[in-house]
């Protein structure tokens, strides 16, 4: 159990649009750290946790109390960019901090795509987009990282080293990592805490846990996850994108 | 001779053109285009109310540009009527109410036609020089703020969790447009504004690799634009502010024809 103290606490968070309401009585902590899921099924109000985190949704009761000067790193789903704006992946991530070249440099080479730095964004795959998306973030040293459904639109091979380069930029700048995800499959082997959410949170814990819990077995009964049992196996090497396999010196440590 | 008479129109033109690179690159982005256009229509109830109160002409436009840019990025916020129909809506009944004020203005004979297309060749060597002062404000403007302005534009969750105060940001850019579109009232008029804006971006977009490369490329474009707009017009004796925008769609449809650079 990580004893830390939170980065940040939300209590009691309540989001209602008009007589929707979106989250209900919400409680969570990030701790330096800790890598932390939220699952639950479509419109179960994922993203609005993630959005009252970041503070681009103010929670219409509750708190959310911060750490100061708390500096989020931030890795939406997509980025729908319109094809009239030129923009290379230089460009891009001068962007989100003006910083030196070098900088740039360095942390497109940490997330594995130091060959894309002069490219046009308009020309990336899915899985390169993720990365830049992940430099981005990474370039502003987070105390917390958000990531919204990091693995959509990449393949399996592709989301297995995306999952095992988010532990290792956890343990390297020690950050909190909130993750959205749909991909049970992957969660419970790259995760510390998860919640399980339904606008309310149904239970929470860590993966062996809430995986026995009654209220997870109701979202995410064991017959519709079909081929997507859960699998922890064991990563002797990943991939670059551009396909070669490296050692790994650091495999899973859970 | 020929100089003193084409001196001036010709700085005039070649500072609106300047400043349309960027900020037209902004409207080609944001898909701002129908924006212009309206704030252009609401220049001419502008005109209108200066004439009506006795205001001049400039200070007028500007106010009304300024107020209307303010009110309709605050009615984007609103969920009620699509954005479209809402610019559609203001267009069409700022310009309609501009056209019947001045019609009702008893004493005012106005020049509606300059006030559409432009009168650039009416300017003089001190409406050029304050042009130019306006012009450079607003570059400088631009040039302090577009990092915060381009990192809104590529996607605005980001730049808000990133620090940037994203409402104030597009406040600012719609203000710069209006100051933009008002000083631009005579010298290519209410209707032939918004080419001047969307016209040469468009033309820079397959040579640039860097949203700064297509901003100044743009601007070249609608500078060249404006010296040939004035050499047609001199001439061939044809409308300044059409011929402009004629050679500016003349640049355009010569970058289709050209390889793409980026």
């Amino acid at each position: 159990m990580n004893t830390a103290r939170p980065l940040i606490e939300l209590r009691q968070v309540s989001v209602r649009y008009g007589d929707v309401t979106a989250l209900s009585q919400v409680d969570m902590a990030l701790r330096p750290r800790q890598i932390t899921t939220l699952v639950g099924p479509n419109g179960a109000g994922k993203s609005t946790l993630a959005r009252v985190v970041l503070g681009i949704v103010s929670p219409s009761e509750g708190t959310v109390s911060k750490e100061p000067s708390l500096r989020i790193g931030y890795m939406p789903q997509r980025i729908k960019l319109d094809d009239s704006l030129p923009l290379t992946v230089d460009r891009f991530l001068w962007l989100g901090q003006p910083s030196n070249k070098a900088a740039r440099k360095a942390v497109l080479k940490r997330v594995g795509v130091r060959h894309l730095r002069k490219r046009s964004v308009h020309q990336l795959s899915g899985g390169e987009w993720q990365r830049v998306l992940l430099a981005r973030a990474l370039l502003r040293s987070p105390d917390v990282l958000v990531l919204d459904e990091p693995a959509q639109g990449v393949d399996v091979s592709g989301q297995d080293a995306l999952y095992g380069l988010l532990k290792e930029v956890r343990d390297e700048i020690g950050c909190a990592i909130l993750l959205i995800s749909h991909d049970l499959h992957f969660v419970m082997a790259a995760t510390d805490e998860v919640i399980c959410l339904q606008q309310h949170i149904c239970c929470s814990g860590t993966p062996d846990v809430v995986q026995r819990n009654p209220a997870y077995l109701a979202l995410f009964p064991p017959q519709t996850q079909g081929n997507l049992a859960l699998y922890q196996h064991h990563h002797d090497h990943h991939h670059h994108p551009e396909g070669d396999a490296c050692a790994m010196e650091d495999t899973h440590d859970n | 001779m020929i100089i003193e008479l084409l001196l001036p129109p010709l700085l005039a033109g070649l500072a609106i053109a300047l400043v349309c690179g960027p900020m037209g690159a902004f409207v080609v982005w944001r898909r701002m285009a129908f924006f212009g256009d309206t704030l252009a229509h609401g220049s001419l109830l502008g005109a209108a109310f200066g004439l009506a109160v006795g205001m001049a002409l400039y200070p007028a436009v500007i106010l009304c540009c300024v107020m209307l840019a303010l009110i309709l990025t605050a009615l984007q916020r609103q969920q009620f009527i699509a954005n479209d129909t809402l610019l559609g809506i203001v267009a069409h009944t700022t310009l309609a109410l501009g056209i019947v004020a001045l019609s009702l203005l008893p004493q005012v004979k106005v020049d509606l036609f300059g006030f559409l297309f432009g009168d650039l060749l009416a300017v003089g060597l001190a409406e050029a020089g304050l042009l130019w002062l306006g012009a450079s404000l607003i570059l400088l403007v631009l040039v302090l703020n577009w990092r915060q302005l381009l990192s809104i534009t590529v996607n605005e969750e980001l730049a808000k969790v990133e620090g940037v105060p994203t409402h104030l940001t597009r406040t600012l850019l719609m203000v710069l447009l209006a100051l933009l579109i008002a000083s631009a009232l005579r010298t290519v008029g209410v209707l032939l504004i918004t080419s001047l804006l969307v016209i040469p971006p468009a033309a820079a977009r397959r040579f640039s690799p860097t949203p700064e490369h297509m901003a100044i490329l743009a601007s070249i474009i609608g500078m060249v634009a404006v010296v040939g707009g004035l050499a047609m017009s001199w001439f061939l004796d044809t409308p300044v502010g059409p011929s402009i925008v004629l050679a500016a769609a003349g640049a355009f449809l010569t970058s289709l024809i050209l390889p793409a650079r980026a």
